[in-house]
C-alpha cells in the first residue's frame, strides 16, 4: 500500500510540473475528498461521488459508483473522468491500479483522522484541481479556528458510544471519534481498546464517564433519546444522570473535513454546558 | 424411496448420448453468446461488432482506446473467472452431492468454505501484508479444514462420520472467525465483510493463467471418475459389490474437491448457492448419471455464475452488486422451491 501510495504520490508530483489543464471531470472516491471539493467551490466539477459522500446534499445528487473501498472500476470509467481523487482507504487495491492501466489520473490522499491528514487531504485535492492558493487559505483557516478550542474540555472523562446495529459499540483509540475526544481535550475511558468493540454495560459503570457522546443516527437507532437513556452502560453512569449526553450529527462528528473547527466547537459547548 | 433414488429426483430414464451431447453442444452454446454479451456490457457500453478491431486492430480514438483497456484490463478477466469459478464450484458441488447421497451437499459441507475463509480473516487481521498473503492463507485454510475433517470422519467408516466432522470443522471455524472478527481494527472489519461477500471485481490475468488450467485439469480428472460415483449412488455396500475400492475413491474425490474450491475461494471469497442449485437443473433434465452429468454441470455452472456477474454489473449502473448477494437471492428462493417439491 505504501509503495503504491508513494507511486500516486510521485505521479502527482508528475502532473503538477507537467501544469496540464484544470481537472473538468472529478470523481471523488471518499466523503471527506467530496467535502473539500465543495468547500474549495469547485464541486460543479465532479461528474462521481462514491456512497459515503453525504455531505453537502448537493453530492448525494450525483451518479454514485458504489461505497469507496469496493467502487466499481468500470462504473468510474463510464463517467469518463479526467481525475479520480481517492483517500488511502479507497479499494480494493487492484482497483486503484486497474484505473491507472485504463489512463486516468488517480491522486491518492491520506485518509486518517489527524489534523496533519487533513492538511494534507485539502492541500492534496486543492492542488489537483489547479486551485493551490485557496487550499492555502482554507489550511490556514483551519489552523486559525482551532488553535482557541484544542484541549478546552480539561481531561473530562468522556464515553463515546455509537449504534449502528441495535448494539451499543464503545469507541476506543485508533478511531476517528477517539481523535476527536483528544483534540477537545476530554478523556476517552476506552483508552484501553483499540477500534469499536461492544459495550459492556458492566464496564462502562466501572468506568464511570462523566460526559458521553454520541451521533443522532445512534440515537434513532436505539429509539429515541429517553430509550437511549435507559440503556444498560448507559444509564446508572454520572453522564446519564447529570443528562451530559453530547449528540452530534455523524459527519459533523467524524467527518474530519473541513468543517472540522465547528464539530470541534460543537462537541466541547456541549461537553462544557452546564448539568441540566 | 432411498436417498440415492432421491438424488435422480426424476423417474429413471435412459439418457441416450445423443440427449446429452444435444444438451451439451447448446450450453455452450448459451455459455459463448453469454460470454460474448457479457464482455460487450456494463457500465462502459463495448459495441459487440469492434470487439475484434479492438482486439487486433490499430486503434483510432480515445473512445476505442479505453474501451480496449476497460475490456482487456477490467473485463475479460472478470468475465473469464465467473466462467472458471462457477465451473468449478458446481462440478465440485455435484461429486459431493454424490458422494454424501444427499442433494443438499455442497463444498461447504465439509469445511472448506468456511476453512477458506478462516485462513483469509486471519491473514487480514493478523495483519499479514494483505494481498500477496490473502490468497495463500485462504488455500492453506481450506487444505487444512478438509484434510481435519477427513482425519475425523476416517476413523469410524461411512458418510455420516465424515458429514459430522464437517459440522464441527464448520462450526469451530464459524466461532474463530467471530473471534477474529472481534479482534480486529475498523478498516479490516470492511475488507472481512467485503471478502466475506464474494466478489469477482479484483480479477487479474496472472490470477487466471494460475487459476484456469488449475481447475480445468483438476475438472478434466473429476470427470473421469463417473463410474465410482454411479456406484456410490446405489450406496456403499453395493459400490463394493460392484468392486469399487471406497475407501481410496472417497479419498481422491475429496482431495480433488478440496484442491478445486480452495483456490477458488481464496479468489473470489465466499460465493455460495452455485454449487448446489445448479447441479439440480442439470439432474432434472439429464437423470442422475454421472457420465453426462459432470460434463454439462460444468458448462451450466460456468453459464450461471457468468449470468449472476452480468446482473451485478447492470442493475446499480454505475455501482455493482457483490456477486454473493446476487447468487444468495436468486438461489435461496431457488433452494426453498426445491425443498418443497421433495416434501410433497
Amino acid at each position: 500500500m505504501k509503495r503504491l501510495f508513494c507511486a500516486l504520490w510521485l505521479g502527482l508530483v508528475a502532473t503538477l510540473t507537467h501544469a496540464a489543464d484544470a481537472p473538468r471531470r472529478v470523481v471523488s472516491l471518499g466523503g471527506p475528498l467530496t467535502e473539500i471539493i465543495y468547500a474549495l467551490n469547485a464541486g460543479d466539477r465532479l461528474v462521481g461521488v462514491d456512497a459515503s459522500s453525504l455531505y453537502p446534499p448537493a453530492a448525494t445528487r450525483l451518479p454514485q459508483v458504489g461505497y469507496y473501498r469496493a467502487f466499481s472500476v468500470e462504473g468510474v470509467a463510464a463517467l469518463n473522468p479526467d481525475l479520480i481523487l481517492a483517500t488511502d482507504q479507497a479499494g480494493p487495491p487492484a482497483a486503484l491500479k486497474q484505473l491507472q492501466s485504463l489512463g486516468k489520473r488517480v491522486i491518492v490522499l491520506p485518509g486518517d483522522a489527524t489534523l496533519d491528514a487533513l492538511e494534507q487531504r485539502v492541500h492534496g485535492v486543492a492542488q489537483a484541481l489547479g486551485l493551490k492558493d485557496d487550499g492555502g487559505k482554507m489550511v490556514a483557516q483551519i489552523r486559525q479556528q482551532i488553535a482557541p478550542l484544542q484541549g478546552k474540555a480539561g481531561g473530562l472523562k468522556t464515553l463515546l458510544v455509537m449504534n449502528r446495529t441495535g448494539k451499543l459499540e464503545g469507541a476506543g483509540t485508533d478511531t476517528t471519534a477517539d481523535a476527536m475526544l483528544q483534540l477537545a481535550g476530554a478523556r476517552n475511558v476506552l483508552a484501553t481498546q483499540k477500534g469499536y468493540k461492544p459495550l459492556s454495560a458492566e464496564a462502562a459503570l466501572l468506568l464511570a464517564p462523566q460526559a458521553i457522546v454520541t451521533t443522532s443516527m445512534s440515537i434513532t437507532a436505539s429509539g429515541g433519546l429517553d430509550a437511549f437513556l435507559a440503556l444498560p452502560g448507559v444509564a446508572g453512569t454520572p453522564a446519564a444522570r447529570a443528562h451530559r449526553v453530547v449528540v452530534m450529527d455523524d459527519l459533523l462528528l467524524l467527518g474530519f473535513g473541513p468543517r472540522l473547527p465547528e464539530g470541534l466547537r460543537t462537541l466541547q459547548n456541549g461537553l462544557l454546558a452546564p448539568a441540566s | 424411496m432411498s436417498r440415492g433414488a432421491a438424488l435422480a429426483d426424476t423417474p429413471a430414464r435412459d439418457v441416450t448420448v445423443n440427449k446429452a451431447l444435444c444438451v451439451f453442444l447448446a450450453l455452450c452454446a448459451v455459455l459463448i453468446v453469454l460470454v460474448l454479451v457479457s464482455s460487450s456490457q456494463g457500465a462502459v457500453r463495448i459495441p459487440v461488432t469492434e470487439v475484434p478491431d479492438l482486439l487486433f486492430g490499430d486503434l483510432l480514438s480515445d473512445e476505442e482506446t479505453l474501451w480496449r483497456n476497460v475490456l482487456m484490463e477490467v473485463r475479460l478477466p472478470r468475465v473469464l473467472l465467473a466462467v472458471v469459478a462457477g465451473a468449478g464450484l458446481t462440478v465440485t458441488g455435484t461429486v459431493m452431492q454424490a458422494l454424501f447421497r444427499n442433494p443438499l451437499a455442497e463444498p461447504g459441507l465439509i469445511g472448506i468454505s468456511s476453512g477458506g475463509a478462516l485462513g483469509a480473516v486471519a491473514a487480514i487481521v493478523l495483519g499479514a501484508p494483505t494481498l500477496f498473503w490473502l490468497a495463500p492463507a485462504a488455500f492453506a485454510g481450506s487444505l487444512l479444514a478438509t484434510a481435519a475433517c477427513y482425519a475425523l470422519g476416517r476413523r469410524h467408516p461411512g458418510m455420516s462420520s465424515l458429514l459430522l466432522a464437517g459440522v464441527a470443522i464448520n462450526v469451530i471455524c464459524g466461532s474463530l472467525i467471530g473471534l477474529f472478527t472481534y479482534m480486529a481494527t475498523d478498516t479490516q472489519l470492511r475488507s472481512l465483510t467485503f471478502w466475506n461477500m464474494g466478489s469477482l471485481a479484483g480479477a487479474t490475468w496472472q490470477q487466471l493463467t494460475l487459476l484456469g488450467p488449475w481447475t480445468l485439469i483438476l475438472c478434466l480428472l473429476l470427470l473421469r471418475e463417473w463410474r465410482g460415483l454411479n456406484a456410490l449412488l446405489l450406496g456403499e455396500r453395493e459400490a463394493r459389490h460392484l468392486g469399487f475400492a471406497i475407501e481410496p475413491l472417497r479419498r481422491r474425490l475429496v482431495v480433488l474437491v478440496a484442491l478445486i474450491v480452495g483456490p477458488l475461494v481464496a479468489a473470489t471469497g465466499v460465493i455460495g448457492f452455485v454449487g448446489l442449485v445448479v447441479p439440480h437443473l442439470v439432474r432434472l433434465s439429464l437423470g442422475a448419471d454421472h457420465r453426462w452429468l459432470l460434463p454439462n454441470t460444468v458448462v451450466a455452472g460456468a453459464i450461471a455464475l457468468s449470468l449472476a456477474d452480468w446482473l451485478a454489473r447492470m442493475v446499480v449502473i454505475p455501482a455493482e452488486l457483490p456477486i454473493g448477494m446476487v447468487t444468495s437471492l436468486i438461489g435461496g428462493p431457488f433452494f426453498l422451491w426445491m425443498l418443497t417439491r421433495r416434501m410433497r
